[in-house]
């Protein structure tokens, strides 16, 4: 791939290319972090395996003044560090671009290309000189690497120097060693090199409302911030992370201060069936209750999420997704869930569905969550996925709302129920689809029976079809009355565009660049990205008013686009798609690309 | 089925209780299980126990599975929440309910399908957890709502009613929540209130997974000759092991004049249950010598009933969770949600 000669400041990509268990992770974290640190827009994706120790992994940064940070497949810089994937890594670097490499031992003549620059440190020498014991040298080796590529960059030490004070404030001697590292590659570079490289970091303001944030935090933060008391789970890759972040936020945050005791629970479950039972029983009684997991998990919950439609019971569900099918690449992004989340369970459901884009909408749909799950009485699915789930973010600074109160839904007290002649679970009073719900141990006339087998609007046992009917199809409203509570879909319209680019989730950065790289291509194109499902009606009006619409998703068979051609009036025709599912985050370059062929095919077929 | 009908007008007879509620406040609509279940008559039991617990019947959850006996609570305490859930998945359910709101008394009904065979899992880590619920198990040995066929639980020999004998092992309840580190494990027989009774007074004040095991014939599907379930069969080979005498702590007086042999058990809430030994030298807090104890009847073909092992020290669900001692659903918001200055100050580091 060719770089053309433009202004290359700001705006490159570095992918480094090591083995995973041995500690480069939070050396290339800590080099996402120090450009971030100085104003410059910049994403981190960490591609790893399913292993713990000794298998190839990779971490792409990319830069750009502009802030499209989107993964670029574009690498302009190679740091090496994996003799086992040499191969792939140097074949994979921009014509133009450089190789760093680890030069204890000589490179492969194979492995010699005349279009990129080969920079070797002798990291590993470098390290058995000045470290004691494997460990520490391994360690410091990805410091040292550090060093290298913040002198070809020029990244600012003083700004790495401070991250190792704040991390290993309590014990100097950390502090010291990788001092000692970060120096090693830093003067090695400068020493033999010319630095920096024509692709290189300048200092900008554009983090100042910024902060650095995964997915699952943020989701985890919004838990929190929802007043969710239970969560239950069963550990899976990528969603794992969720909650350990809300137990490390409730740690903090959810004691008594007096006893010491927590405000909350949580319960490793021995599946996911019994996670989604748990949060169930919780939602049932009254308190709001979460679980995260990711699509095989959602495979397990079928049968219980069936019951939570039906029965009408809250719930909130974070579906971190990856790829499947089946156990799939665990470890791998995909949007592969948007059928199975939106009919879940056997006989007719509907589920509610919301996507966010990013971590900062992992936070803000994650509380509208649990106010629609209590509003509608009813499971409501976040759906991300890994590289929003797991991925460092720059996003824009979260705020929060002190004036915020939870939108409980139709929960009646025991002063409300004693008013009231009888109370029936299922008989919707005021016609929005929704009925009244009584809480446990609240008051006697409260009671009733909660089934997940037929009843009638009074909550009885039933057999009778009309009276069965009854119930599923004022669910059946109530659902369809959510599409316009959900979070608003985004549009962004242009002059003079009849074709829409129609995207969801965490495709929104490469398609928004996409929308970009195209426009100074003379191609117009309005963006839509679905937010909610079922869909509100500003997503079929734009469908409608368009020639064509080209659906951007992650999946192999157009999920999204099939559901909009089953929930929308627009004709199949009207539709095409974008397609990537081999498990990176999306790039501009594939959406284009993509775009450009659908173009050229309707042409064609025009023609 | 079950066709008792009940008059609107109570007996002037009935006693009522401390809360002034009388026995019929505790019934719950008209069974409609097969004249003569089992089940019925530890519905008659679960009903008499609350009642003599003086328990607001509102203040209890009472959840099942799916199956003749996940039917039943509909049939008790029609004032009390009810959760007639998946199968055998009702574990999950009650868990998940005692996590959010830990002040509720908790009855669960599961059968031996639900709880054996696709609910093993559940009903092994609800153990695990030691959720503060009863569990009673209304052990039948055969799946009845879809007619007939052997559950886990059905004894070697043991013939269906077409007349093919199971060849396959039972699995034991009684000796797998034994083995499991269960903090209460009885076992009766639905024919037996008189032993029953107390049993469920004792598991409903018990802190933690209390499970009592019913042996409750089917009389649809296995109470034939040749069946191990049978209410004859039962009856014949049963084997008690220790008499319960369960004593609420108002009733102090009444329990000093039974205390010469038996032994005293310190619930939780403060209440006495107290154990008369049939076998002189058996001790219910013994785990090991319940399962040895047992295995030896279960080797002669014979059923050890009575309270089998009870723990009462032993810690429950929200004291491993170290939760806070009111329900989560009732703390006001303002002590869960952290606020905007928290926020802020917590992005402060993620830069």
């Amino acid at each position: 791939m060719d770089r053309d000669s433009r202004d290359r400041t700001n705006d490159l990509v570095v992918k480094v290319a090591t083995v995973n268990g041995t500690g480069s992770a939070s050396a290339n974290g800590m080099l996402m972090q120090a450009i971030f640190r100085m104003g410059v827009p910049v994403s981190g994706k960490n591609v790893f395996p399913s292993n713990i120790q000794g298998l190839p992994t990779w971490y792409e940064i990319r830069v750009n003044k502009n802030g499209h940070t989107a993964r670029s497949p574009n690498f302009d810089l190679m740091v090496a560090m994996n003799p086992k994937t040499y191969g792939q890594d140097i074949k994979e670097v921009c014509s133009g671009g450089a190789v760093l490499y680890d030069s204890s031992w000589p490179l492969d003549d194979a492995l010699m290309r005349d279009d990129v620059t080969y920079l070797g440190v002798p990291l590993s020498h470098m390290c058995v000189e000045n470290f004691k014991g494997a460990r520490e040298r391994i360690l410091m080796k990805n410091i040292a690497y550090v060093g290298a590529v913040a002198a070809l960059l020029t990244i600012d030490l003083d700004v790495i120097q401070a991250m190792f004070t704040e991390k290993f404030g309590s014990k100097p001697h950390l502090i010291d060693s990788n001092d000692a590292a970060i120096r090693l590659g830093y003067d090695y570079a400068i020493e033999h090199f010319d630095c920096p490289l024509p692709t290189r970091l300048e200092p900008m303001d554009a983090n100042r409302d910024s902060v650095l944030m995964t997915g699952n935090m943020a989701a985890a933060l919004g838990c929190v911030y929802a007043g969710a008391t239970v969560g239950a789970w069963y550990p899976i890759t990528p969603a794992t992370s969720v909650m350990d972040s809300f137990r490390g936020l409730c740690e903090k945050l959810r004691k008594d201060p007096e006893t010491g005791k927590n405000r909350y629970c949580i319960i490793q479950a021995e599946d996911e069936l019994a996670a989604i039972g748990m949060v169930l029983g919780a939602g049932w009684m009254g308190a709001r209750a979460f679980t995260p997991t990711s699509g095989a998990g959602i495979s397990l919950m079928n049968e219980f999420l069936g019951l939570a439609y039906y029965a009408e019971i809250p719930a909130v569900i974070f579906d971190v997704q990856r790829t499947g099918p089946s156990t799939g690449m665990p470890t791998r992004t995909q949007q592969g869930d948007f059928f199975t989340l939106a009919f879940a369970s056997h006989g007719d459901t509907k589920h509610v569905l919301i996507f966010p884009a990013d971590p900062g909408e992992c936070f803000t749909f994650a509380v509208q969550a649990f106010d629609l799950a209590e509003r509608f009485q009813t499971p409501v699915f976040v759906a991300s996925d890994l590289d929003i789930g797991m991925n460092d973010w720059v996003c824009d600074k979260l705020e929060w709302d002190d004036a915020y109160v939870p939108d409980r839904g139709k929960v009646l007290s025991a002063e409300d129920l004693q008013k009231m002649d009888a109370f029936y679970r299922y008989l919707d009073s005021d016609g929005d689809g929704v009925a009244a719900r009584s809480l446990p141990g609240v008051d006697p006339k409260g009671a009733y029976f909660t089934r997940g087998s037929g009843h009638d609007r009074y909550g009885r046992y039933t057999e009778d079809g009309e009276l069965y009917q009854d119930v599923v199809d004022r669910v059946a409203r109530k659902i369809e009355g959510a599409a316009e509570a959900l979070p608003p879909p985004e549009i962004r319209l242009v002059d003079n565009a009849s074709i829409g680019l129609v995207t969801v989730g965490g495709c929104r950065g490469a398609v928004l660049e996409a929308v970009d790289l195209l426009a100074e291509e003379g191609i117009a194109l309005d963006y839509l990205r679905v937010t909610g499902f079922p869909f509100a009606s500003a997503v079929e009006e734009f469908l409608l008013s368009h020639d064509v619409n080209i659906v951007v998703e992650q999946n192999r068979d157009g999920q999204m686009k099939r559901l909009l051609m089953l929930e929308t009036a627009v004709l199949k025709s009207k539709l095409a798609s974008v397609l990537d599912y081999g498990g990176s985050p999306l790039s501009a370059t594939v959406v284009a690309q993509g775009v450009r062929d659908r173009l050229s095919m309707m042409t064609v077929q025009a023609g | 089925m079950t066709q008792t009908a009940k008059p609107s007008v109570q007996h002037p007879g009935l006693k009522p209780n401390k809360l002034g509620l009388t026995r019929r406040d505790y019934e719950g609509s008209q069974s409609t299980l097969c004249a003569g279940c089992g089940h019925d008559s530890i519905t008659a039991a679960i009903i008499q126990a609350f009642f003599e617990l003086d328990m607001p019947p509102h203040r209890v959850a009472k959840l099942s599975g799916i199956g003749c006996s996940s039917k039943t609570p509909t049939y008790f305490l029609s004032d009390a929440h009810g959760f007639n859930s998946l199968h055998g998945r009702m574990p999950s359910i009650a868990t998940g309910a005692n996590a959010a709101n830990g002040t509720l008394s908790y009855i669960g009904i599961s059968g031996d399908g639900d709880s054996l065979s696709i609910g093993f899992g559940q009903f092994s880590h609800a153990i695990r957890r030691n959720v503060n619920m009863l569990y009673m198990l209304e052990n039948n040995g055969v799946y009845g709502l879809t007619k007939g066929q052997f559950s886990a639980s059905a004894d070697v020999g043991s013939k269906a009613k077409r007349g093919e004998a199971n060849q396959m092992r039972p699995i034991d309840p009684a000796s797998t929540a034994l083995a499991l580190g269960a903090s209460f494990v009885a076992r009766s027989f639905s024919g037996d209130k008189k032993q029953l009774l107390p049993l469920i007074k004792a598991g409903l004040t018990h802190r933690g997974f209390a499970l009592v095991d019913v042996i409750s014939p089917c009389v649809t599907f296995n109470d034939h000759e040749g069946s191990t379930k049978s209410y004859a069969h039962t009856r014949d080979h049963g084997h008690k092991v220790v008499e319960t005498d369960f004593v609420p702590l108002l009733h102090e007086i009444q329990a000093e004049q039974n205390r010469e042999s038996a032994t005293a058990v310190t619930m939780h809430d403060g209440s006495v249950v107290r154990f008369k030994s049939v076998a002189e030298d058996y001790d219910p807090t013994d785990r090991d010598a319940a399962y040895a104890h047992l295995k030896k009847l279960q080797s002669c073909g014979e059923v050890a009933t009575g309270l089998l092992f009870i723990d009462p020290t032993s810690m429950d669900l929200h004291e491993f969770e170290n939760t806070v001692d009111e329900s989560l659903v009732g703390l006001p918001f303002d002590q869960l949600c952290p606020g905007s200055a928290v926020l802020d100050d917590l992005q402060s580091r993620w830069r």
